[in-house]
């Protein structure tokens, strides 16, 4: 009973529910604003690109030398091919803070148009012109591709026109054309724009931009060389879409800023579903949003999910409710276990004692996702240049692994400790300063003293270079016959085998061993720690079916298994089941035409063995009105979902949609 | 099921092989006949044989829980098949024509078992029961079972072939963790079915487990046997659903619903028939929609944030969402959409929100610019929230691309919530990529089980007799605004279409003699003014033209001949 509509909070029953909503309502807020922040970012370097191709080429335009190569770039039309990826829809925020940048920044005539405004043939208007260009260029253009569609000719007057509208122009800034998704508009009304346009080009600085979702090699398979030779293409490459979801989850999950976070399997469902169905990140965020939301309306301890100092305040005000609803999570009942008995006591008696065993707990909370995630980020960098990547290329995939179980305990980990002490120097030394970097950075006193200690090793290990330059200077191979060089080899490989290893080694284990030591610190997985069920959102189903339904499925199965909805135990289709269930189920017994008749005779049967009557009472012909009446109200219900339709085939006969078992 | 029908159902081909000759030879020396299929189907079994042994090795346990499932699965068959030659209608005699399929000979069968059902202690009968041979139109499988005599063999057959399969099925559903399904990489219609039978036969498997040996042969006897070659590998899928579609000849009976007292039922009977009966179950289905309506409140809370609600799952959801419209919607504007009405266009509902809800008088030259208006009034004044109720955004008038892309713009404003259920099994491919994104829907299965009432009552569904007294009306209102010379004109037309009602071929009356007619009958005196009168007709949609293959204008009036009649019975009696 509580709605949030806009900025005002409704609240009409439970007080306690208000504040979750104004916590929600400013955390997604969040959300938005880091969203925002990072697809800025992201595509920043590509904009920035992309603006100073304009730049150029109108600059180009004005001052115009007169040598051979500038002639002949001025017959082409700058054109700027931006290879976006598959997801339309995501692409709709950078084409907006595109058009708006330019628009801010360059020239006020931009046009964004989109391949379903212009499928007209023979007089089509392109709306998004009409709506941003000065009127007399409009006309010109509409007008000469009008008449180029009527003519199939050159043009020849509105050439003329535009010379004595030709001062107007003269010192206007690029015209910006946006083709939002190439590969939709039909090649024929592209090419005859591209050609009308080439018309004007050394009348109007005009620049084109191409949003590509494939690849660049569309416009050779779309235009014909004569066409795209009037094209002076520069590409831009956007950030793929994996990347911006590596970069949205590094900035979102791995920091112990935003303190909402995803359980292993809620992670999952959400990678699967960018993965495997849409490459979109904005679901993604939709995701992130929905769970969000879920999370605060199921989860009334998630008032303690937020800032440290704020979630300190509001455990101390804690009513009883709550405290019970503490007391019955199975991470505070865990803790509750391991205490000596007077404590326990105190902590399932007392609700003051257990506000303050709260605040400390949810401090150490704080502290333990300080230390988690720049030990993941250390983990990671030493085991993303493993080969064959036992513990995942990407730094999800580790958290992932982490959240789920202790990985130390893990074969994948063990692995790759295993590897990691047969690493190169130099690659040693190159992950040991990006860890450094790392641990630096973090606020953690521990870990900023791991750091250092690292440092030090990583000096040491520098060290050790230059010592054993002199060392193994010696040890060259000199040129012998064969049985000398096995001879010679042997006795390395025995003189290896047994002799001390050297310092490099040495100390190489030793990182190990640190490393190890620090991921058994800190990579403990979140289920450990009391309270942790404030924080982290687990319930990876309801995501997956309101994101990823499948109603057909649901459909099927309730026609087919009634029970699983209708709390019945008998567990198989009894005659007493829903009409459209018996009727479904019959026909799934035919083959591609059904006859009605043999139809209704069966559900007959059935349905006079429900009322417990005989079945075999019934005569040829004679069915009951009423059973009549039902038989077609569940045969129009099939027909409804779409399983039969009507056919005209033979009499009284519908036909099947569906085929096999299903 | 017989180890001989799996076969065959295994290899698609196989069963294009029995043809009605084959099935011919059965019948008259069944003996002989037989000895045909067997050897085909031994040699299936060879093949199977060969991965069968390594297949066996399994711990004893598992080897006595298929077996069991093996055996509970035969005794259902055989139950089933005797009870097709026993007690059902289209027993003995009916067999015997070839006309009769076997396809609609199991759906008595099927109804048979079911109506047994309720006794679900019945002993099944035994396997070697002379009944269970008793139907010859399961062609190969009868004669299987008639020659196969040590049940020693029989045994051997389903441990050589049985367990593979249901091996098969039984790991296919362990590969696939709760997550794996979740992320499985794609999901055409017919994987996603085959996940559904695997999660359907995973079901049943576990319930047999969990069950009686009695149990475990009636949750097998379900398990319907048109299934089961969708189990097997992907090309023989394909393969079947080939065959299945390759014959135009379709084998189902010739008996018609004439044969019936009362053929056709109209929609006033039906619907009074209907009114107040009580279904089964309908405590449960109580307590289910109860359940539904703890989601109310979350449902408003998410439509205020941005996200639209999308209810899906079998049953009407009409009064589920009209009791959500009347608890939480009656303070705020909002509009409901009833998107099965047959005439609903886009234009009428774009056309209530212009007028009801933004109170703009004056008319649109296009959807296109009605949808800017729209679009442009709504962003202006973010204070006003509208809730769309669409009951069936998939209904058969809204399934145009151009519809969903303009109720999915509408859906995308932030102060337009949209509340809409879907029923139709293909509903989902309405929407690509871009409109699910403008869409921003929340799923949420709502499985009611309710009756389709109303969703129904448009539909002309073929049983339901259609009283055209709509039709009727409409043309007697129509021409009673006419002039004599033009009733007359329409009466010419309609008395000669019904003269021709018998001809199947009658496409109408061509232009020229249509004319000829009139003239005759003084009530036109050039066609000039007979076009203008069919011009007039069409704009009424009283007639219809078509083009023949020779280029000649054909007239035709869209009404049923009963309806005709009737009309010209009005007629005389004025």
């Amino acid at each position: 009973q509580f709605y949030l509509s806009h900025k005002c909070v409704h609240c009409s029953s439970a007080s306690g529910h208000f504040v979750f909503f104004i916590i929600y309502a400013t955390r997604s807020l969040i959300i938005q604003i880091h969203q925002f922040i990072l697809q800025e970012d992201l595509n920043k370097k590509m904009l920035d690109g992309l603006l100073e191709f304009v730049k150029k080429s109108a600059a180009s335009f004005w001052c115009r030398d007169d040598d051979w190569m500038s002639r002949m770039r001025a017959s082409e039309i700058p054109t700027a091919a931006l290879v976006l990826g598959v997801n339309m829809p995501d692409h709709t925020i950078t084409f907006e803070s595109m058009t708006e940048l330019l628009h801010d920044s360059l020239t006020p005539f931009v046009a964004s148009v989109q391949a379903k405004e212009c499928t007209g043939n023979r007089s089509y208007v392109w709306p998004g012109i009409k709506a941003f260009f000065p009127l007399p260029l409009q006309c010109h253009l509409c007008m000469s591709v009008c008449v180029c569609h009527l003519q199939k000719s050159p043009v020849k007057s509105p050439r003329k026109r535009l010379s004595s509208s030709q001062s107007e122009f003269l010192q206007s800034p690029p015209v910006v054309v946006i083709f939002r998704d190439l590969e939709a508009f039909s090649p024929q009304v592209l090419q005859d724009f591209i050609l009308v346009c080439s018309q004007y080009v050394h009348q109007l600085p005009l620049v084109f931009i191409f949003g590509i979702a494939t690849s660049p090699s569309t416009i050779q398979r779309m235009l014909p060389h004569s066409v795209s030779s009037l094209l002076c293409i520069e590409l831009f490459q956007s950030l793929s879409c994996t990347q911006h979801l590596a970069t949205i989850i590094d900035k979102l999950f791995l920091t112990s800023k935003f303190h909402f976070k995803f359980s292993a399997k809620v992670l999952q469902v959400l990678v699967g579903i960018f993965l495997y169905h849409d490459f979109s990140v904005c679901n993604f965020i939709k995701g992130l949003q929905l769970s969000l939301l879920e999370h605060f309306h199921s989860q009334p301890l998630s008032v303690l999910c937020c800032h440290k100092q704020e979630a300190l305040v509001h455990a101390q005000q804690l009513n009883d409710r709550d405290v019970e609803r503490i007391q019955q999570l199975p991470s505070f009942m865990r803790y509750v276990e391991e205490q000596v008995p007077e404590e326990q006591v105190q902590l399932l008696t007392s609700s003051e004692h257990v506000k303050g065993v709260c605040q400390k707990l949810l401090k150490s909370l704080h502290k333990y996702h300080k230390n988690f995630y720049p030990a993941l980020r250390c983990l990671h960098v030493l085991t993303s240049i493993l080969p064959k990547y036992p513990l995942g290329k990407q730094i999800r995939e580790l958290y992932v692994l982490c959240l789920e179980k202790k990985v130390w305990e893990t074969q994948e980990y063990d692995s790759a400790m295993q590897l990691i002490r047969m690493l190169a120097k130099d690659e040693l030394v190159t992950c040991l300063q990006k860890c450094v970097e790392i641990l630096t950075f973090c606020k953690s006193k521990k870990l900023k003293k791991v750091g250092q200690q690292l440092q030090d090793i990583t000096a040491t290990c520098e060290k050790l270079d230059s010592d054993r330059e002199n060392d193994s200077s010696g040890k060259g191979l000199q040129k012998t016959d064969l049985f000398h060089l096995q001879k010679t080899l042997l006795e390395m490989k025995e003189c290896r085998r047994t002799r001390r290893k050297t310092p490099y080694e040495i100390l190489r284990n030793a990182v190990v061993d640190y490393i190890d030591n620090l991921v058994k610190t800190h990579l403990y997985p979140p289920e450990s720690q009391p309270l942790y069920e404030v924080w982290y959102y687990s319930s990876s189903g309801t995501v997956r079916r309101h994101l990823n339904a499948t109603p057909r499925t649901s459909i099927q199965t309730a026609l087919s298994h009634p029970y699983c909805y209708l709390q019945n135990d008998s567990g198989i289709i009894s005659s007493a089941a829903p009409d459209i269930c018996i009727i479904y189920k019959l026909h799934l017994e035919c083959g591609r035409l059904i006859n009605l008749y043999d139809w209704l005779e069966a559900y007959a049967t059935v349905a006079t063995a429900a009322e417990g009557k005989d079945p075999s009472a019934i005569e040829g012909g004679k069915v009951d009105e009423l059973k009549h009446a039902r038989f077609i109200r569940a045969v129009s219900e099939l027909e409804f979902l779409g399983f039969v339709k009507s056919t005209k085939q033979k009499t009284d006969h519908v036909a099947r949609l569906t085929w096999g078992g299903c | 099921m017989s180890p001989a029908k799996r076969a065959a159902e295994v290899s698609g081909l196989y069963v294009r092989f029995v043809g009605d000759a084959e099935v011919l030879e059965h019948i008259v020396e069944r003996r002989e006949g037989a000895k045909v299929p067997k050897g085909s189907v031994q040699k299936l079994l060879a093949l199977k044989e060969d991965q069968g042994p390594q297949e066996c090795e399994g711990s004893v346990g598992e080897q006595d829980y298929l077996d069991a499932l093996g055996t509970g699965a035969t005794a259902g068959e055989e139950d089933g098949g005797g009870g097709g030659g026993g007690s059902s209608g289209p027993g003995g005699s009916a067999v015997f024509t070839f006309q009769t399929a076997k396809r609609s000979h199991k759906m008595a069968q099927m109804a048979s078992e079911m109506a047994r059902a309720p006794g679900r202690t019945v002993t099944f009968c035994s396997p070697g029961s002379p009944e269970a041979a008793g139907s010859p139109s399961r062609g190969s499988r009868g004669a299987a079972g008639e020659t196969r005599t040590p049940p020693k063999g029989r045994k051997v057959r389903f441990v050589s072939s049985t367990p593979h399969r249901l091996r098969k099925r039984l790991a296919a559903p362990n590969l696939r963790s709760e997550s794996d399904s979740d992320l499985s990489p794609s999901h055409s219609e017919d994987e996603e079915d085959d996940d559904e039978e695997e999660r359907e036969e995973k079901e049943e498997l576990r319930e047999a487990e969990l069950t009686t040996p009695s149990k475990v042969a009636a949750a097998a006897l379900y398990r319907t046997p048109a299934k089961k070659p969708k189990k097997g590998l992907e090309p023989s899928l394909v393969e079947e659903y080939f065959t299945a579609h390759a014959s135009s000849k379709v084998t189902t009976s010739d008996r018609t619903l004439q044969k019936l007292q009362t053929p056709k039922l109209d929609q006033e009977t039906l619907a009074r028939l209907l009114d107040g009966k009580p279904s089964s179950y309908a405590d449960e289905i109580n307590q289910l929609n109860k359940e539904h309506e703890k989601f109310f409140s979350k449902w408003m809370l998410q439509l205020q944030l941005g996200f639209n609600v999308l209810l899906y799952g079998l049953g009407s959801k009409k009064p589920l969402l009209e009791r959500f419209r009347t608890s939480r919607l009656l303070g705020v504007t909002h509009l409901v959409v009833n998107g099965f009405f047959p005439s609903i266009t886009l234009k009428s509902i774009l056309n209530s929100i212009t007028v009801e809800v933004l109170e703009h008088q004056g008319s649109f030259r296009s959807p296109v610019e009605q949808m800017d208006f729209i679009m442009k009034s709504l962003r202006q004044d973010p204070s006003l929230q509208v809730y769309l109720v669409i009951h069936n955004i998939d209904g058969p008038m809204l399934r145009s691309e151009k519809t969903q892309q303009a109720l999915g713009q509408l859906a995308s404003l932030t102060n337009v919530h949209v509340l809409a259920s879907i029923d139709h099994i293909n509903a989902p491919l309405v929407w690509d990529q871009a409109k699910l994104s403008l869409f921003n829907w929340l799923w949420y299965e709502t499985t009611t089980y309710l009756p389709y009432a109303e969703e129904t009552s448009y539909e002309n569904s073929l049983l339901v007799q259609q009283s055209g007294a709509l039709a009727l009306s409409s043309l007697t209102h129509v021409l009673r605004s006419l002039t004599p010379n033009a009733r007359g004109i329409f009466r010419l037309l309609a008395e000669f279409q019904l003269e021709s009602r018998d001809n199947p071929s009658y496409s109408g009356l061509s232009f020229q003699e249509f004319y000829q007619r009139c003239r005759e009958a003084f009530l036109v005196n050039s066609d000039v003014t007979l076009r203008t009168q069919l011009t007039e007709f069409r704009d009424h949609k009283l007639i219809r033209t078509k083009k023949g293959a020779d280029s000649v204008e054909y007239l035709l009036i869209p009404v049923d001949p009963a309806t005709l009649t009737d009309f010209l019975e009005k007629e005389d009696a004025q």
